[in-house]
């Protein structure tokens, strides 16, 4: 890696603590200038960028579309509001929604999200532990490319309809809502609506500098090989399998504690935030900001809700075009989305200027995914 | 016994309605490796053109249905040869960018038609000679099934007959089997594609056509169906039609003979976690076509 000297060279070696600095001013900065309605719809933006940095390191890094992040985004979000309802209810009380189902009685597999420290270790570790398991069973039988995005798609089809379907213990199509406490921190209080939007800011700052140190490991060389040339990786010794369990691992993490983070901010879960189409939709900020960069996929999401809230709000159908023209347009023709924009400029700069070892046109941007990351020839029956 | 007979032809009914959408799907992505995201879409332009035939073209039921399933054929044909010549066509060797671009034009397909015809559903009338049951000894099947399973045979044999006899067909094989050898043999690669992609839209349209025999249309009606295809194609493998032909059935019949003591929800998740655990058995699906080629 070639150092650039000079002032420029430390500003751009420590370049990321200034980031995290301009970070930490904007999160202490953004109570400052918006209403408490403004703040705690950025607090749910946190909360879906944290899937965001999970997908960008499995698919950004990792090469794995995960098209299913709802799943583990449910886990979480489904375990907070379990334990927030029965926080609600009092001790041995019965949830409000499931006495207006008509069921009196708590059901076993809900009794130990009473305890608030189950609820918060399960958060991680059941999405965790069910990421490990599938991850190691798929990943070392070689299912990649389509086949896992179908697959991913698969199971949370599976997890969005089985929700659905229970009613009496999930709140069923409705899901759950009408939340009044969180650990005690009642929900109707603007103080502490700024506090759960902190949480959420300091979480997200931590899992972006989770991802840096991991991208930046051996762990990260290894599992951009293992995207780029997985056969060769398996050629020189290593497994390739680990590497993708991991990362994999991670995504689902982040997703599970977003999910958790999300139902005490916006005050609701149900099959509609954790289905086929919003898991897909999970990715729109990856894509628009640039899968394999760090902080592409935060920026891109909260730029997308943004967009969002502010488009769907006043010309609900222009936002289906505009969104659906997001996917096409970005993926078809910048693939690296808005991170290639900066490296394409320059490119089509020097190209303009006429000087040598100006890159061609189409060329891939620095640290872009080269165009062997998704030919895997097993994915068609072509090759 | 009987019980056991009923959710047979259920299990097939539902396997010829999950074989028809997914016989153009596993054209597209076995054939050319795209995996379109908008086959749903293009199985609601066919519902919706079966809907304008007969609201503006011809009034009768049953001359309109058979005319529509012609008309549905080449629409939704055409939409996929414009959407693989303008998009896809760039975008070779990417499948999992392909998989991305056509969610979004199904996004825009979906909002079009919620613009054009409005979020309320829609009926098709379906031609009188479908109604009611046929009745075999005692048990009762509704001509509509019959019908979709026999247009779904009427498809596959289609396919495979264009595929094994035609010099398209030899084309298209040739183009999937090593596309640099055939591109240097003559074939005109290109071609191919768009006439794959064609055909392969073009059964949607078909299916699309054919699922209005079974209730209401409106413009997620490919959402209800896209998932349920994929799975059927990976379940299969794509290598092969077969697959497809025994993942449909194998599905369905599943659905049907868990649905019955159960319910269609728990069905459902257990259909999907099957098709998980096919996959995860069998990382290529059922029907793999062996080759050196590393993957």
């Amino acid at each position: 890696m070639n150092r650039p000297q000079g002032l420029m060279g430390q500003l751009k070696r420590s370049g990321w603590l200034v980031g995290l600095a301009v970070a930490v001013v904007a999160v202490f900065l953004a109570p400052q200038l918006l209403d408490a309605f403004r703040l705690g719809l950025v607090a749910k933006y946190l909360c879906i960028a944290m899937v965001a940095v999970g997908i960008g390191l499995a698919w950004g890094q990792g090469g794995m579309l995960v098209l299913g992040q709802g799943l583990y985004f449910g886990l979480g979000g489904y375990m907070m509001a379990m334990h927030m309802k029965l926080d609600d209810a009092g001790p041995g009380g019965v949830p409000d929604f499931m006495n207006l189902y008509g069921n009196n009685v708590v059901p076993g597999w809900w009794e130990p999200f009473r305890s608030a420290g189950f609820t918060l270790v399960a958060i991680v570790l059941l999405p965790a532990l069910f990421a490990g398991l599938l991850g190691y069973a798929v990943f070392t039988r070689r299912v990649r490319g389509a086949y896992f995005a179908i697959l991913s798609q698969a199971l949370v089809a599976a997890f969005a309809t089985w929700v659905e379907s229970q009613q009496k213990t999930t709140g069923g199509f409705n899901g759950m809502t009408n939340f009044k406490g969180w650990f005690g921190f009642a929900l109707n209080d603007p103080v502490n609506k700024r506090m759960l939007y902190y949480i959420a800011a300091f979480v997200l700052i931590a899992m972006v500098l989770i991802v840096r140190w991991l991208m930046r490991s051996r762990f990260g060389e290894l599992l951009l090989a293992v995207r780029d040339q997985e056969n060769r990786v398996r050629f020189l010794g290593y497994d390739p399998a680990w590497s993708k369990v991991i990362a994999y691992v991670v995504a689902a993490v982040f997703a599970a504690i977003g999910g958790a983070l999300f139902v005490p901010i916006v005050g609701m879960i149900n099959p509609k935030n954790v289905g086929v189409t919003p898991s897909i939709l999970f990715l729109a900020g990856v894509v628009l900001g640039g899968r394999t960069t760090l902080l592409g996929p935060v920026l891109g999401t909260i730029a997308v809700r943004w967009a969002e809230t502010g488009l769907s709000e006043a010309y609900p159908s222009l936002w289906q075009y505009f969104q659906g023209a997001l996917f096409v347009l970005v993926i078809a023709f910048l693939a690296q989305g808005a991170a290639s924009i900066g490296p394409g400029a320059k490119a089509l700069w020097r190209r303009l200027r006429g000087s040598p070892g100006a890159a061609p046109p189409g060329a891939t941007p620095p640290g872009g995914v080269p165009k062997a990351a998704e030919t895997a020839p097993a994915e068609g029956a072509a090759s | 016994m009987g019980v056991f007979i009923s959710q047979a032809i259920n299990g097939i009914s539902l396997g010829s309605i999950l074989l028809l959408a997914a016989l153009g799907l596993s054209l597209t992505f076995g054939q050319m490796g795209v995996i379109n995201n908008a086959h749903g879409e293009f199985m609601m332009i066919g519902a919706y053109t079966a809907y304008m035939v007969q609201t503006y073209l011809v009034k009768g039921a049953g001359a309109s249905f058979l005319l529509s399933l012609l008309i549905g054929f080449v629409v939704a044909g055409l939409l996929g040869l414009l959407l693989e010549a303008t998009l896809l066509a760039r975008m070779r060797g990417r499948p999992l960018d392909t998989l991305l671009v056509t969610f979004g034009v199904a996004l825009i397909l979906q909002q079009v038609a919620r613009d054009v015809f409005g979020s309320q559903p829609k009926d098709v009338k379906a031609p009188s000679w479908l109604s009611g049951p046929l009745h075999l000894g005692s048990y009762t099947i509704p001509w509509t099934r019959i019908f979709m399973f026999a247009l779904a045979m009427f498809c596959l044999l289609v396919v495979h007959l264009v595929l094994k006899l035609t010099p398209l067909g030899r084309q298209v094989r040739a183009t999937v089997q090593n596309r640099d050898l055939a591109e240097a043999s003559g074939v005109s690669t290109r071609r191919a594609d768009h006439m794959t992609f064609f055909l392969g839209s073009g059964l949607a349209g078909v299916a699309g056509v054919a699922v209005t025999l079974f209730g209401s249309i409106d413009f997620n009606l490919g959402t209800k169906y896209i998932v349920d295809a994929f799975l059927v194609v990976v379940a299969g493998g794509v290598a092969r039609l077969a697959g497809a032909v025994i993942a449909a059935f194998g599905l369905g019949l599943m659905q049907a003979f868990v649905e019955f003591p159960t319910s269609a929800s728990t069905a459902k998740v257990v259909v999907l976690l099957a098709v998980v655990l096919v996959l995860v058995i069998r990382p290529q699906g059922l029907m793999v076509l062996r080759t050196r080629s590393l993957a």
